[in-house]
């Protein structure tokens, strides 16, 4: 409960809400105490006296009524008919709501309908019927609102119930002998309760307009009583004469509905965190750099070279290292296997290239990425779409969330290439169906028109590949592309890729947490572990004799046929969290070989051609070369 | 999706079936005589008697629901006995204005609830954001009467720009010119409320999509940004605002009541207001069924662009 509290007034709008709302039924509450003038006595003499008048704070209104008296009455009446009909409502709507759910088959069937057919109505208009038929009356307004709500609540309360009726702990209660009845009130309802308050919390407001607006309309209280509604009602004959006989209920109104709706949102956020409105952070176009200068260009032959590039998580206060300074490089040609675990900073090393880490949280925070010599890190928004999907292009790991669900593939591979190309939407159709074919969709005319789930897993993988390769692109990055495929598919995935490869020229960044998949296409490999590369070097020659313990454990997880002699072994631990990273080796915790010097000061990564950070090595670098 | 047409057409005869039970039974609980309402307190209960006759409202109740639900079929809907005329006559005179002005309203609604929360959730936490969310909590807390009142203080009487009330002037007009005149300040008053749910589901909605994975795939074509928000983003979230639009469609057709009597809109809903205060039960009956059905077909064409919005939907 206080959890509750605090979380509701660390919300500074729902905190002003709950502080408006307070006075206002404080106000209403303490009414009949106050040195007030009669609401319902009329002086003819005094009408419409302006606010502010000798004796009339507010001033008074066509009768000469008093009308801060007026509003006060008509206020706790507005407030008591609007929280009632919200509780009748909240009652018996999960009453229908509870019983139907927790009953299960014919009774929840037959009792849907009818609310579904309630539904059915405009609520408005459903309430103006029962108050046709009951004759007006601030009690059959009351009756009417309450009604016509019954089914928002009966219908969200009968959900949760369902979700509920089949728990374990339900099963459990009713295998002790409990009756029905004693299971729905200790098990069900206060499993329930949230919810009716969250729903109650957000209809509230409504169910005060809506009595209101009766009452506006003269089917609400009756003269002299009056509420707010009908205040307004009157007053709307004079409101061009005494405009201010309107305004001071329709501002109440206004205020009450409004505090009720902010409190009533922060309720919300604070019971069910999952369905706050806007905490969802929206990624931007493109990664947030923010980087002192660019490290100095040292040169080299590759195409794409990554050079100490840092990406951070920002997560509130704490800082998520997801990338701790990583150097790679690519030639044309040539195909680069980065392996790691889930987490190790693989996926986030690639999507920094092209700026496209989440942002939030993600920011750049150091190093360059270099494509034919230009720092991409910090480039112009209009210099790196220049380049996405046109020189550097990627295919991501899960085709089916990756391609738009609502567009057909040829729309989408069409759009790939007009971003980049001026051609008539004819022509890119054309070259997409072209596509289709190159990546070995069969019957490529037949499935051009087709939405992605109406492919296989793999049809749409080469669906994503083709999308790559949309406008030859010289850097290809592919972020898992077969982890999501069965082994047959993976086969002829890879092929496809290394084809590619051979005779378009391109260089590929794959990364992978299979080193099977790296010995059957890379030419080196790069290991990562908590954001850093720990050893590099030409496939065969790491796969022979890895030299960092980490490799070493991680290829001994590789199942290899027909030799069974080796222990499939899993690496004990985990590996560490990127915003708490020890000092010295990340491994270290998990590593057999560590010593005391391992677990401080920065370990460099040494080397040439084959680099490894470890202080005991598995083999001497000199000797695996 | 022919077929799923015709299937949806053809699930709505239930539901169409289930209103009129609904209206029925309620108008079947009003107290007292309708026939000492028609007549008033000085018949004779030879009179009463026989109006009772005449009405059918001797026979058991079910009796009087088929009857009734057989001259509905029909197209009669009863004779209105305050106006004294058919009551689909008096209805389809007033739809028109009705569709005017709710139509208008609906379509405001729409579209700048959704350009709204769009923006906002571009722009997430930025300047525009915050002004619209502001906008929001306000626009769905005013009451649309109380709205409509203050804007003709200010539009109409101060500053003398638009009428005060009424669909076309009294002397000359009766053009489109004057009618957009007259229609300007109900239709916004009326939509307000509604945009404000709109642009609020249509944030949400947009920020659910933004995360998604195709997003990042149309970034990484180089797709440009404003193309990823608006044709990317905003397709994907469409499936989940639109059967809110179908709710804030039945939301400003019945919400109509309010601002067509605070503007003398000659429309259903001041009919419907007019109806009740004189207890003319066959007119009430006739509108609430006329327009609940106008809703129950509207949900029809939100379902069918649904199905046609998302091909995932087996149709």
């Amino acid at each position: 409960m206080s959890l509750f509290l605090r979380l509701l007034f660390r919300n500074r709008l729902a905190a002003f809400g709950a502080v408006v709302l307070a006075i206002i039924v404080v106000l209403a509450l303490i009414t009949p105490l106050l040195p007030l003038h009669p609401p319902n006595v009329t002086n003819t003499a005094n009408r419409f006296l302006r606010p502010l008048s000798e004796g009339h704070l507010l001033g008074t209104d066509h009768l000469g009524r008093d009308l801060l008296s007026r509003l006060l009455h008509g206020t706790r009446l507005s407030l008591a008919v609007g929280f009632a009909a919200a509780l009748i409502a909240a009652v018996i709507g999960a009453t229908i709501g509870i019983v139907a759910g927790y009953a299960g088959g014919r009774t929840d069937n037959v009792t849907m309908r009818g609310v579904d057919m309630l539904m059915a109505f405009p609520y408005i208009l459903l309430a103006l019927a029962i108050v046709a038929a009951l004759g007006p009356g601030l009690m059959n307004a009351l009756i009417a609102v309450a009604v016509v709500n019954i089914p928002f609540f009966a219908r969200n309360i009968r959900g949760v119930t369902v979700s509920i009726a089949h728990k374990e702990f339900v099963d459990a209660a009713r295998l002790s002998g409990l009756g029905h009845g004693r299971i729905i009130l200790t098990e069900v309802l206060p499993n329930v309760v949230p919810v009716i308050v969250i729903a109650m919390s957000t209809t509230v407001g409504w169910m005060i307009l809506e009595t209101a607006g009766l009452s506006f309309l003269g089917l609400g209280s009756q003269p002299p009583q009056a509420d707010l509604g009908s205040m307004l009602g009157e007053a709307r004959g004079a409101l061009i004469t005494a405009p201010h006989t309107s305004i001071v209920p329709g501002v109440m109104i206004l205020l009450i509905v409004m505090s009720i709706n902010l409190l009533g949102d922060g309720v919300r956020d604070a019971l069910d965190p999952r369905l706050r409105s806007g905490a969802l952070a929206r990624p931007m176009a493109a990664t947030l750099v923010d980087r002192k200068a660019p490290p100095p260009d040292k040169g080299g032959e590759g195409l794409l070279r990554i050079d100490d590039l840092r990406t951070d998580f920002r997560l509130g206060r704490r800082t998520a290292r997801a990338v701790g300074g990583v150097t790679l490089s690519i030639r044309p040609g040539e195909c680069l296997g980065l392996i790691g675990e889930s987490g190790s900073g693989k996926s986030v090393t690639a999507l920094s290239v092209m700026g496209l880490v989440a942002s939030p949280p993600g920011v750049i925070t150091g190093g360059a990425v270099r494509l034919d010599g230009e720092d991409l890190v910090g480039a112009p928004y209009r210099r790196l779409r220049a380049l996405r999907g046109n020189r550097v292009a990627y295919i991501f790991q899960d085709p089916l969330s990756t391609l738009h669900p609502l567009y057909r593939i040829g729309d989408q591979l069409a759009e790939a290439i007009r971003v980049h190309h001026p051609v008539s939407r004819a022509e890119a159709w054309a070259r997409a169906e072209k596509l289709l074919a190159d990546v070995q969709i069969p019957n490529p005319k037949g499935r051009i028109g087709s939405y992605p789930h109406e492919l296989s897993g793999g049809m749409r993988q080469r669906v994503g590949i083709a999308m790559a390769l949309a406008n030859d692109p010289d850097v290809l990055i592919a972020d898992e592309p077969t982890t999501a495929l069965d082994v047959t598919v993976q086969a002829q995935i890879l092929k496809l890729l290394d084809d590619l490869r051979r005779d378009r020229g391109l260089a590929i960044l794959f990364i992978t947490h299979d080193f099977g998949v790296v010995a059957q296409l890379c030419d080196r490999v790069a290991v990562m572990y908590a954001g850093r590369i720990v050893e590099e070097g030409p496939t065969q020659a790491v796969l022979d004799a890895p030299a960092h313990p980490y490799t070493a454990r991680l290829i001994a997880c590789v199942p290899e046929l027909g030799t069974g002699r080796r222990r499939l072994e899993a690496i004990p631990g985990l590996p560490p969290a990127v915003d708490d990273l020890p000092p010295g080796c990340a491994f270290a915790p998990r590593c057999a070989k560590a010593q005391a010097n391992c677990r401080q000061g920065e370990i460099p990564l040494a080397g040439g051609a084959r680099r490894v950070r470890c202080l005991y090595p598995e083999v001497t670098l000199e000797a695996a070369q | 999706m022919g077929g799923y047409i015709l299937k949806r057409l053809l699930s709505a005869i239930p539901v169409l079936f289930g209103i009129t039970v609904i209206v029925f039974l309620i108008m079947a609980l009003i107290p007292g005589d309708p026939a000492t309402a028609i007549l008033g307190s000085y018949a004779t209960p030879e009179n009463v008697e026989r109006l009772n006759r005449h009405l059918g409202l001797d026979r058991p109740l079910w009796q009087q629901y088929f009857v009734w639900i057989g001259n509905l079929l029909q197209g009669d809907f009863g004779r209105s006995f305050a106006l004294n005329r058919p009551v689909l006559d008096e209805i389809l005179d007033r739809f028109g204005a009705t569709l005017i002005l709710a139509g208008t309203a609906f379509l405001l609604c729409a579209l700048l609830g959704i350009v709204a929360g769009t923006v906002s959730a571009a722009r997430q936490y930025g300047l525009a954001d915050k002004a619209i969310t502001a906008a929001v909590i306000l626009g769905i807390s005013v009451p649309s009467f109380f709205l409509g009142m203050m804007m003709i203080l200010l539009f109409a009487v101060k500053l003398r720009w638009l009428p005060v009330s009424g669909m076309y002037s009294m002397f000359g007009g009766g053009d489109l010119p004057d009618l957009i005149r007259h229609l300007t300040m109900p239709a916004i008053a009326l939509s307000i409320v509604a945009t404000g749910v709109v642009a609020r589901l249509s944030r949400a909605a947009m920020l659910e999509v933004l995360r998604q994975d195709f997003i990042r795939t149309a970034r990484a074509k180089g797709v440009h940004e404003r193309r990823v928000i608006w044709s990317h983003a905003l397709r994907a979230a469409m499936v989940s605002i639109l059967p809110v639009l179908g709710l804030q469609a039945g939301f400003v057709l019945s919400g109509a009541v309010y601002i067509e009597i605070v503007f003398q809109w000659p429309g259903i809903g001041r009919m419907l207001v007019d109806a009740i205060l004189r207890r003319d039960i066959l007119l009430v009956q006739g509108g609430v069924v006329f327009v609940a059905a106008c809703y129950v077909g509207f949900n029809i064409v939100v379902d069918v662009l649904q199905a046609w919005l998302d091909p995932r939907i087996k149709t």
